[in-house]
């Protein structure tokens, strides 16, 4: 090799390794600059202002806990228990939790030595160890208290309305009522409201034990009173997920159906009209451009909210997605197979059946099972806009802003829902088409 | 003297030359046996599946507002009002079509920050999730569980909660948008990882490299045709998503589209001006990615 062969050579590499450099620097920077602008344009500096950190502790508390509302009517001084304040959680008539007692007067055991007592004449006295005794007399609308001007900050008090947050419960005073809530772990009646009889009974006495309702037998009882759980509605919560499996399955199984006639038409192989294939795949696009969305929402008026429309926007969009992927499969079929079963004599119906569907029959199957997973997620999207499914329940409890656990309840249900979803189609293609080599 | 492997063919070539040949009958009987209870269990799966179908739509129908066959009808009047309410106003399209250039600039922006943030993501899990590239083999199902459930949560889920805690706009629909990207990304990228040839990786390790250097030089210039490919295939999934998430309040084009909805006939213009950005963006963006996605995975081939 002469020297100037060599000479060549590096200067070759030498803006090879240039153009790299700059491409290894060049591409960075783009990313960094790009993500510079987002800071700005999202404002994401302003974040940590717009965010609410009161939600969010409210949101991680309330998820996994509920609270016992003890309150006193200051009109007539009656007193009521109720787990998160709901009348279908209220306490039986008679019936009180076991920290409370007394008779004359209501003393609330919050724990921790935080006691709350209900005097006569509408007082309230509270205990907080550290700090000492509150009282507080309402009056008509007004409020007055021995809290003087040196309110520490977990106090809220004006002359309306009085806040104390301790760590064991909070309590709320105003001219018409005093609240108590008492915080606990856990989901309560989730099993059974107070009006089942079988509230507080134990699996085993449910199982084994003495029939608890006579007209019913313990087992038939349970579960129909489990399943019709005025609180938690199982059963409505059940239809609403069964809504949205049939959204994304009549939606994915509908397009499929449309899109394998259409995908013929799209192909070169099998239409060999220009016009008519220009026209199937413009169709195609315009039906996935369109997207699920804009379906929606045109298809809402037409149809009114509910799981229908959801299924046609789902099919509608995927019918141009599966028409596009149908459409190219059927351009790689090989046409021995075609022949062999031409060669037999064979209408183009039955060489279609026969020569191409086996062929692209394991392409089709999966990409239809896929979507079918990938549909459950769209059809929760789409019920929470269309008004159909466990989407809008979950976006309703959100907008409600209160029941947090059921917001879990749904979260957790979603999540093993779209993963069963998962695992079906998975295990349908396996059987269908084998394990993938 | 031969191998003796061969001596045990002997008995056996007699014994297929000695026996008589079978009668064609009786195989020709069970093949069609077979034949029939292949089409027997053929038409019944299609059987169930078509009732299933019907079952499925007729449910559907019973519990949405508005019927299938009645609705059918009226299917045609939205975007007919729509459209000639728009082609009357037809002269403040282009106004309201730049009016709304910034919701456009939003939504994609919201789609190109989570599918970068989620790409990245997701290329750090698949490396760590996948066989033979894994740095601590033993938590190579720990993290596809994680990719799992990033998968398996809708956006929707993620991005109500989140504006709740940090209201409304964008950043919501950003961060829930990329925790799904990562764990669909990730689950993508780990399976073409998975094929990648170790013998760069064994060549660099060789030599001192670090984990983070032996992925950086070994495997990612193998792989990253594939991934540009798929992150592209995102971007596209992910306008589309950012778009309608809009729609529940995290900004961008859907939340126009939905405050010109709720106007209803008299702001009709609005949506038309809507529709065309979106439809325009989803069909620019599918065409110029796919093309693109061509040459990346066209230039592996050759």
């Amino acid at each position: 090799m002469s020297a100037a062969d060599l000479s060549l050579l590096k200067s070759h590499a030498d803006d090879s390794f240039t153009r790299k450099r700059l491409v290894a620097f060049g591409i960075p920077a783009l990313i960094l600059a790009y993500v510079v602008y987002i800071f700005f344009a999202f404002d994401i500096a302003g974040l940590a202002k717009r965010a609410n950190w009161d939600n969010a502790i409210t949101l991680a508390s309330d998820s996994w806990s509920h609270k016992v509302h003890v309150t006193r009517a200051n009109s007539t001084g009656e007193f009521s228990y109720a787990i998160e304040g709901e009348r279908k959680g209220t306490y039986p008539n008679g019936t009180r939790p076991d920290w409370v007692s007394g008779t004359d007067v209501i003393t609330v055991d919050l724990g921790g030595d935080h006691i709350v007592r209900f005097l006569p004449d509408q007082r309230t006295a509270v205990d907080v160890p550290g700090y000492g005794q509150i009282t507080a007399q309402a009056e008509g609308r007004q409020i007055t208290t021995n809290l003087g001007d040196d309110i520490p900050d977990w106090i809220n008090a004006s002359d309306r309305r009085v806040s104390i947050t301790t760590p064991e419960g909070r309590i709320t005073i105003t001219g018409s009522k005093t609240e108590v809530f008492n915080y606990f772990a856990g989901w309560e009646l989730f099993w059974f409201t107070f009006d089942s009889p079988y509230h507080g009974a134990s699996l085993g006495q449910i199982l084994f034990g003495a029939q608890i309702d006579p007209d019913r037998g313990n087992i038939t009882g349970a579960v129909a009173d489990w399943w019709k759980n005025p609180m938690w509605r199982h059963n409505e919560i059940a239809w609403a997920i069964g809504e949205t499996i049939l959204m994304a399955f009549l939606g994915t199984f509908g397009a499929a159906m449309l899109a394998l006639p259409l995908a013929f038409m799209a192909a070169r192989k099998f239409t060999p009209i220009m016009v008519i294939r220009a026209a199937t795949r413009r169709l195609f696009d315009f039906l996935r451009g369109v997207d699920a969305l804009i379906w929606t929402v045109v298809l809402a008026r037409a149809f009114g909210p509910g799981p229908l429309t959801g299924a046609l926007a789902i099919l509608l969009t995927d019918t141009g997605t599966f028409g596009k992927t149908f459409s190219e499969a059927l351009e790689n079929v090989d046409d021995k197979q075609i022949d062999g079963v031409r060669s037999t004599g064979a209408k183009p119906l039955q060489r279609y059946r026969f020569g191409v569907i086996p062929q692209v029959a394991p392409v089709l199957l999966s990409q239809i099972l896929y979507f079918l997973e990938s549909n459950t997620r769209s059809a929760t999207i789409i019920g929470a806009i269309t008004g159909g499914g466990i989407g809008l329940m979950l976006t309703q409890a959100i907008q409600t802003q209160k029941d947090w656990e059921e917001v879990a309840y749904y979260i957790t249900l979603i999540v093993i829902m779209v993963m069963l979803m998962d695992w079906f189609s998975g295990w349908l293609r396996s059987k269908l088409i084998g394990r993938k080599a | 003297m031969g191998p003796p492997i061969c001596h045990p063919k002997g008995p056996i070539m007699t014994g297929i030359t000695a026996a008589t040949p079978p009668d064609l009958s009786v195989i020709r009987a069970s093949y069609l046996a077979q034949v029939q209870r292949r089409r027997l269990y053929g038409s019944l799966t299609l059987l169930i599946f078509v009732m299933l179908m019907i079952a499925g739509f007729n449910i559907a129908d019973d519990r949405n507002a508005g019927g299938f066959w009645a609705g059918l009808g009226q299917i045609g009047d939205y975007p007919a009002d729509v459209l000639s309410e728009a082609w009357a106003k037809r002269a403040d399209l282009p106004v309201l079509l730049w009016k709304f250039v910034p919701a456009l600039i939003e939504t994609i922006n919201i789609a190109a920050v989570s599918t970068l943030l989620g790409a990245v993501a997701g290329l750090i899990f698949s490396l760590l999730a996948t066989r033979g590239l894994a740095p601590w083999p033993r938590l190579i199902p720990v993290f596809r569980r994680i990719l799992d459930i990033l998968r398996a949560i809708p956006e929707i889920v993620i991005a109500l909660v989140l504006i709740f805690v940090l209201g409304g706009g964008p950043v919501p629909a950003m961060i829930a948008i990329a925790l799904h990207t990562a764990g669909a990304l990730g689950k993508m990228f780990s399976e073409v990882a998975e094929n990648a040839d170790l013998k760069p990786v064994e060549g660099l390790s060789s030599t001192g490299a670090s984990w983070a250097q032996c992925m950086w030089l070994g495997v990612l210039p193998q792989v990253a045709p594939n991934y540009v490919s798929y992150g592209l295939l995102r971007f596209e999934i992910n306008i589309r998503a950012s778009a309608i998430l809009g729609f529940v309040g995290a900004g961008g084009l859907g939340y126009e589209l939905r405050n010109a909805m709720s106007w209803g006939p008299g702001r009709f213009d609005e949506a038309a001006a809507i529709f065309v950005l979106l439809f325009s963006t989803i069909v620019l963006f599918d065409q110029v990615s796919s093309r693109y996605r061509n040459r990346l995975t066209e230039g592996q081939m050759t």
